[in-house]
């Protein structure tokens, strides 16, 4: 049992308390699970917009002459050919292909990259990167603690974070593409704004100093209030990933689990170069290059719920809902959608049951109920 | 957080119990907000005999889910059809249109006055 009292507080911690928020105990930060509803945050997002504080993400900065060399060796992506101004979803592995964490990578300089781990997996990452980096011309520092993270989801997040920016910036912020960043200054501050999210809405993401953080998220939250943004806590985070069809480390991503297993397999670039074309070796391609053309043992699919109780993590998957059926699978997340209005999963099971529409049942808590793979994701935003 | 009505009795297990012939049972408050949105009931039928401290059903939420204790032994005389149909009225309303069952009650199991419950919850 973790102590709830040793957590790390958020540098947003008196603005979560001022807001009435439930307060949970999350890879060793304090962070809010709600504001009010769980229901009315999502629906925010989807409808509006929500500001979350994900200041116990890790951002560990790596910087220097082969900093892009460094990190196509340490990690599953093609770093080096990352353009200034971008980022890239990617993943750190094991030398046997399996997942340590699944990390977003944006390079603000040709020699200055950012990489930002899981709350739960910033000292695996660290301590693997800082490995990984030697002999290679590359530095790394842990800015996770001086660093605070805010995001901004859902359709009316463009117009919410162009209201509090300075107006010499505006342009850019709002011409900012999808897994793009610029500096701007937000509310008066100094801000990285990123045009990522884990919602699967448009959205965004500001990094600020720690000491900043307070100020901005007042800023934001005043700006957002006539657009109908709501502060949103880590409980309709889970519920708009998964929705979403985004992976949640611990459930669909660990370290058993290869990007082919979790269907990612375009993150892995077996193909990578360095500048005379050779390919570049790096950490677990040996073992995945093994897996890259086979049928993995398990496939990562979509469950819709026919019934009305919603299946969780770990909950087995049957081949049907008659008694003593097959255990076929193994479910990673389920909630219901609020959204969709019937309950979703995401599940692991064999590959003979893994085609869409194919009817299967989850033990429920010793019911079997019927449950039909669907693709992946749930939920898609109108464009 | 609304305050417990002071009649009720509770359980360790965060039920309410309003005595009467039928009695009627519920959740608390406290154990409504923590498990927030409640998006699904699962009760017993009518007529069904239900034993104090047995697990009798399920209150699902967004979040997460929660079995029902009963804090009676006894025959289900009703179960509120309003709150099967919109769990949230467990979320806006425990101690009211919330309710969950009317047992014909046998005999109760422990039960705790306001004040010590109140002591538990906190705990």
């Amino acid at each position: 049992m973790s102590d709830p009292t040793a957590d790390v507080l958020s540098p947003l911690h008196d603005e979560h308390v001022a807001l009435g928020a439930a307060l949970t105990s999350f890879a060793g930060w304090q962070m809010p699970l709600r504001y009010t509803s769980d229901l009315a945050e999502h629906t925010a997002v989807r409808t509006a917009a929500g500001l979350f504080d994900l200041s116990h993400m890790g951002e560990l900065e790596v910087t220097g002459p082969q900093a892009g060399s460094a990190l196509d060796a340490a990690l599953v992506g093609h770093l080096s050919a990352l353009a200034e101004g971008r980022a890239r979803y990617t993943m750190i592995v094991d030398e046997h292909g399996g997942v340590l964490d699944d990390l977003v990578v944006y390079r603000l300089a040709p020699e200055r990259f950012v990489v930002v781990a899981n709350a739960s997996n910033v000292a695996v990452v660290r301590d693997a990167l800082r490995e990984r980096l030697t002999g290679f011309d590359a530095a790394l520092d842990d800015a996770s603690l001086r660093t605070a993270l805010v995001a901004v989801q859902g359709p009316r997040a463009e117009e919410i974070v162009a209201s509090a920016t300075e107006p010499a910036d505006v342009d850019a912020v709002r011409a900012l593409k999808y897994y793009a960043a610029v500096p701007a200054t937000v509310a008066g501050l100094s801000a990285l704004v990123a045009r990522t999210g884990y919602t699967g809405e448009d959205g965004f993401e500001l990094f600020v100093d720690a000491a900043d953080a307070p100020a901005l998220w007042r800023a934001l939250l005043a700006a957002g209030a006539p657009h109908g943004l709501v502060p949103a806590g880590l409980s309709a985070r889970d519920s708009l990933r998964l929705e979403a069809g985004m992976p949640l480390y611990g459930n669909e991503l660990d370290s058993t689990t290869t990007p082919y297993d979790a269907g990612l397999g375009r993150v892995v670039r077996l193909d990578k170069t360095d500048a005379d074309g050779d390919p570049l070796p790096f950490v677990g391609r040996d073992a995945l290059a093994g897996r890259a053309d086979s049928q993995p043992a398990r496939v990562l699919v979509g469950l819709q719920g026919l019934g009305r109780r919603a299946a969780r993590h770990g909950y087995p998957v049957l081949a049907s809902a008659e008694a003593g059926a097959a255990h076929v699978g193994t479910v990673t997340s389920g909630a219901p959608s609020p959204t969709l209005g019937h309950p979703v999963a995401m599940a692991y099971v064999t590959p003979e049951v893994s085609a869409p529409g194919t009817e299967l049942a989850v033990d429920v808590r010793g019911r079997a109920e019927p449950v039909r793979v669907v693709p992946l994701p749930f939920y898609r935003r109108p464009r | 957080m609304t305050a417990l009505p002071a009649h009720l009795h509770y359980t360790l297990e965060h039920e309410w119990l309003e005595d009467g012939s039928p009695a009627t049972v519920g959740i608390t408050s406290t154990a409504a907000e923590a498990l927030g949105d409640i998006v699904y009931l699962e009760l017993p039928a009518v007529g069904e005999q239900i034993a104090a401290g047995a697990v009798v059903g399920e209150i699902e939420s967004t979040k997460s889910v929660s079995e029902l204790f009963s804090p009676v032994s006894g025959t289900v005389v009703e179960v509120n059809q309003d709150a099967v149909d919109d769990p949230s009225l467990v979320n806006s309303d425990p101690f009211g249109r919330g309710w969950l069952l009317k047992v014909d009650v046998a005999s109760t199991g422990p039960l705790l006055t306001a004040e010590e419950y109140e002591a538990h919850a906190a705990g």
